[in-house]
Order: structure tokens, then C-alpha cells, then sequence
């Protein structure tokens, strides 16, 4: 069970905002982290803390193909993002690189910034403790929940070479 | 029931009967990476614990994205995918040789093809009927040593047009026309499909303009069909053998059909910081632009320098306007260079780039100071994309472009041009 504080934000949130361009050749989780959001929510590493849930409107995660953006989610601390929809490539990363996401637009319609989500990844079950209203996202497809359970893309393929082939 | 592009090349390449929404694993063709996102790619890759390639000879390891490098960091990581080439047989293409989707285009990506690349504008060769769409470092790594990846059959949108462009109006004002039209998130998760007797009758550079931005509807890929236009662009790339026709079957099943006459298009410019925030040109008049970018794979080849040397031709850029010019490719620049518009474009004021992405992306080679605004032939336009968060980028085509440099606020081009 995850719970943490809701950082809204809202449509078409782009992968140059999470972590810009410039910082593409910083190789550790740790280094990235320290640039997320900088060009358009300064003090937004000054607020996080780990274990913290973003919430967003639509597409979340557009524009470029950088690993990097949920990289540098994740190395924040960032629990899962909840989001009425995702852009495909950051969603794919996301679930590569092991950062759940969350599609309920209605958890998003009922959800400030500051509010305390309580999250089962599991059942997909979004409770806001602030509100005290509960939601339901979508669940994967079977194919993306085996992935998510055997630690993300690389892990998955190095069990399947070991194991029975792909 | 028929099948769309798509259907039909994820059918083929995972041989299955596939069908939107169905769940397949495919035969990659060509895999590559660039030089932001390829050393994660190289990296996770040999954390992966893989042998090697499943096909070296159609790897392609591009160093594109910063050219020469500008700092110690990027050098290193230049190196590193230098190291990785000579390890594992991988194709290397080095710095001045272009930007990967212009080098995919003109050499590598063949009609029917699956190609995979960790940069999200993957999807130009789309423009030869390719099922290419772009990946983060991990999917790539896995692709690259599997020669294989899932994906997740996209539905189609079709997008018709009809008619042809008035003076002044080209494939740029088209697909910003459209995604004005259907949204940043319009087509997300889903395939782009251009037909109609417009797209039959386009040339291969507005083909590849218009399936560059498919991305930035969100789309998995921008498919053109490949037909006799393909045909005739690979033979003049000298790779005839590598042709053969794609169409989608008559009945095949869309989501939804968009219709556009390209004789109702003008020049049109996406404001700052989204590329759905489309304007026309005419009604941004007195926006003032203190730098002009032409180039990148959206539009840096031949015809698009060709266009803004005829608008520029013995004239002078304005002068508190900076005009920078970069070809997409070697091929390009020297074919560039053979007409004389390199040389009419630096007559008129413009400090030309070597082939490479140049300042698109904000890392180097035009950084916009503050306040600053760029109108730009490139495709993304997010709040910091050209190095800083407090600078504006408006997007445009060529033409658009050029006239903005000559009067130093954005332009219709229809203004300048000759009758």
C-alpha cells in the first residue's frame, strides 16, 4: 500500500518539463532526480518527499523518448503517477523502469494538490484520505502486469533467455 | 474485413493475423539509437547480460543530437558509443553526417519495416511506408538484442486530403493544421494514416515533414502508403531494390476519418509551449523574433532550403534577427551547397550548422537567452526546449521562416514571395 502527497499538474505535461534536454547525459537515477521539474516548477524538489504521488490531467509523459523522465520521477521518490491518460512512450518507460501509473480521471477530477492519496496497486484501488472518497483505475493487461511483476522490461527479458526463450 | 497500414505491417513482420487492440510480437528490421538517449541504451544493455546484436549490420549507432560535442560530458558519452560499435559490429554514423531520421530515411528504412529508435521522432520514415515508432532505452536495448518487440496493435485514424496548396503553404502548415486540429493527445496510442489524392501526389520531403510530427499528436506511428513517389526517391537514393508497394486494403476498419483540402491551408505557426496551440501566420504579425531556425528532420532537406534561399535571394536578414541554417544531412548540404543555396543564405546573413539537430533541443549552437523568441522549422516547442525555460518558441515551415528573418517578426510568407 502506497500513500503519499498529491503534486498536481495539468494537461500535456511534456518530458522536457520533468527533466530537461541538457541534463540527458547525467548517467545515475541520483544525478537526474536533482533536475526534475527545475525549468517549470523550481521548488519542486524542495517540496517532495519520498514516497510522494503525481497526479496530472491528460497525456502526461508527451514529447520525447527520454527513459530519463520516469527515471527522474522515480529517483525523487515519487511513488506512482495517476493521470486521466498517458502519452505512449513515457508509459511504456514507466512500466520498463518499474514507476507504476495510474489512469482514473475521476480520481484526478476529485484530487488537489496537497491531498492525501492512499494507493493498492494491486486492485488499482485510489483512496484521498483528505476527501475521503475512493476510486478505481483500470487494470493492466496481462501481458504489462507480467512485466511490472518481474521488475520492468531488461529483468523480464534476462528471465525469459534464462528460462523457457522468448 | 480489410486491414489498415498498420494492421498489415504488424501482420507480415509478427506473422499473425493482426488486429487493433491485439497484443503481438514483431521482427524488428532496423534498430537505432542517438547520442542523448543511446548511452542509457548502451548501458542497460550490457547490464541486460545480452550476448550481442541479433543483427548487427542493421544497428545503427548515431551521433546526431550535439555535434561536435560542446562538452566533456557529451564527448564521453560519444566515446562510449564509439567503444559499443567496435564491440559489437554495430553500424556506426559519426558527426557530420546528419540526423539519424534524415540518414534512415535516404539509406536505411525500407517500405514495410519495422523500425524501432530511442528518439521519439522515429516516425519519419513513416514517410516510406515504414512501421517505425520511437522507444525509450530500455525497449531499444531488448530490441537490439532480440531483434524483436511487443507491440500493442494501434487503431488507425485516416487522414484524407484532397486539393492542393496554394502560394505559400506546405506539408509544415498541414500537419501543424492538424494537430491544431486534433489535439497534442489526438491520436495517442494510435496510428496516423495519410491518403487521398493529395498524399498520392506529394514528393517524398513533405511525406516525411508530415510523419516527423505524427509523434506530437501522440500517435504510435504516421504511415504513408508506398507507391510509385517511394519507388522513384529510392532509386534516386540509388537502393531501387529496396522497393516494393504497400497500400491499406479498400475495406480496411478506422477509427475516424479526418478530411483536409490543402486549398483551404495557410501558413500556420504553433505558439509557445505546445504544439496543438496553432495559430496563422498572418494573425501573429508584430511578434517580434530575435533568432530563426531552419533545419532539423523536420525540415532541413533540399526543398526546404531551397524554399528559403528563393524568399532570402539577395536580400538581408533583419538585423536584430539571428538566421541559422542547418542541413539535415552530408548528402543535403552538398546537394545544398551544388545549387548555390548555401551560398545565397549566407550572403543574406546566415551562420550555417553542420549537419546534426542543432540548437532543436537546447543543447547547444543557438541557446535562446531570456525573453528571447525563436520561430523555428523544427517540431517541438515545449517551455525550455531550446535551453531556457523563460524563452518562447514558435514553430513554422521554411517559408514562414525566411520571411520572419527578413522583417524580424513572424510572417506570412505570402508577403515576400514573388507572384
Amino acid at each position: 500500500m502506497l500513500k503519499g502527497t498529491v503534486h498536481k499538474y495539468g494537461a500535456d505535461f511534456d518530458t522536457d518539463a520533468i527533466i530537461p534536454g541538457r541534463y540527458l547525459n547525467l548517467t545515475t537515477v541520483e544525478e537526474v532526480a536533482r533536475h526534475c521539474m527545475e525549468d517549470v516548477d523550481p521548488d519542486f524538489l524542495t517540496r517532495v518527499r519520498p514516497g510522494d504521488i503525481v497526479v496530472a490531467t491528460t497525456n502526461f509523459g508527451c514529447g520525447s523518448s527520454r527513459e530519463h523522465a520516469p527515471m527522474a520521477l522515480k529517483g525523487v521518490g515519487i511513488a506512482c503517477v495517476i493521470a486521466k491518460s498517458f502519452a505512449r512512450i513515457f508509459f511504456r518507460n514507466a512500466i520498463n523502469i518499474g514507476l507504476p501509473l495510474l489512469e482514473s480521471a475521476d480520481a484526478v477530477d476529485n484530487t488537489e494538490a496537497g491531498d492525501v492519496l492512499e494507493v493498492d496497486l494491486a486492485s488499482g484501488t485510489i483512496n484521498n484520505l483528505t476527501r475521503g472518497k475512493t476510486f478505481t483505475a483500470a487494470a493492466y493487461p496481462e501481458f504489462m502486469a507480467e512485466l511490472i511483476s518481474a521488475g520492468g522490461l531488461i529483468e523480464f527479458t534476462r528471465q525469459r533467455l534464462a528460462g523457457k526463450g522468448v | 474485413m480489410g486491414k489498415t497500414l498498420a494492421e498489415k505491417i504488424l501482420s507480415e513482420k509478427s506473422g499473425s493475423d493482426a488486429r487493433a487492440g491485439d497484443i503481438v510480437i514483431a521482427k524488428v528490421d532496423l534498430v537505432f539509437i542517438q547520442d542523448t538517449t543511446g548511452p542509457l541504451t548502451v548501458r542497460l544493455f550490457r547490464s541486460g547480460g545480452f550476448k550481442g546484436l541479433a543483427n548487427p549490420l542493421r544497428t545503427v549507432l548515431f551521433i546526431d543530437h550535439a555535434v561536435p560535442s560542446p562538452s566533456l560530458g557529451l564527448s564521453n558519452d560519444h566515446r562510449l558509443l564509439r567503444e559499443f560499435a567496435g564491440e559489437t559490429g554495430a553500424s556506426m554514423s559519426d558527426i557530420g553526417e546528419g540526423v539519424c531520421h534524415q540518414l534512415v530515411g535516404e539509406s536505411m528504412a525500407r517500405p514495410g519495416d519495422v523500425v524501432v529508435g530511442s528518439d521519439s521522432h522515429t516516425v519519419t520514415a513513416g514517410g516510406l511506408g515504414a512501421f517505425a515508432t520511437g522507444m525509450g532505452s530500455s525497449d531499444v536495448a531488448v530490441a537490439m538484442a532480440l531483434g524483436k518487440t511487443w507491440f500493442r496493435v494501434p487503431e488507425s485514424l485516416k487522414v484524407t486530403a484532397t486539393g492542393s496548396f496554394t502560394k505559400g503553404v506546405y506539408a509544415k502548415d498541414f500537419i501543424l493544421h492538424l494537430i491544431g486540429l486534433i489535439g497534442a493527445d489526438g491520436a495517442t496510442y494510435k496510428a496516423l494514416e495519410f491518403g487521398g489524392d493529395a498524399v498520392a501526389a506529394m514528393s517524398m520531403s513533405p511525406r516525411l515533414t508530415i510523419a516527423n510530427m505524427a509523434i506530437e499528436a501522440g500517435a504510435k506511428v504516421g504511415l504513408f502508403p508506398s507507391d510509385r513517389t517511394t519507388g522513384d526517391y529510392l532509386a534516386a537514393q540509388g537502393r531501387g531494390e529496396d522497393y516494393r508497394p504497400i497500400a491499406p486494403d479498400p475495406d480496411a476498419d478506422y477509427e475516424k476519418t479526418i478530411k483536409i483540402d490543402l486549398k483551404l491551408l495557410e501558413p500556420t505557426v504553433s505558439r509557445p509551449h505546445t504544439v496543438d496551440n496553432t495559430a496563422l501566420a498572418r494573425d501573429l504579425k508584430g511578434t517580434k523574433i530575435q533568432q530563426v531556425f531552419i533545419g532539423t528532420c523536420t525540415n532541413g532537406r533540399l526543398d526546404d532550403l531551397e524554399i528559403a534561399a528563393g524568399i532570402l535571394k539577395g536580400k538581408q536578414s533583419n538585423p536584430g534577427t539571428r538566421l541559422i541554417v542547418g542541413p539535415a544531412s552530408r548528402q543535403v548540404m552538398l546537394e545544398a551547397m551544388k545549387a548555390g543555396y548555401i551560398q545565397t543564405l549566407v550572403a543574406a546573413g546566415a551562420t550555417i550548422l553542420p549537419p546534426g539537430c542543432g540548437p532543436c533541443l537546447g543543447l547547444h549552437q543557438g541557446i535562446l537567452g531570456d525573453g528571447e523568441a525563436c520561430l523555428s522549422t523544427s517540431n517541438r516547442n515545449f517551455q525550455g526546449r531550446m535551453g531556457n525555460p523563460d524563452a518562447f518558441v514558435y514553430l513554422g515551415s521554411p517559408a514562414t521562416a525566411a520571411a520572419t528573418a527578413l522583417s524580424g517578426e513572424i510572417t506570412d510568407p505570402r508577403e515576400v514571395m514573388p507572384g
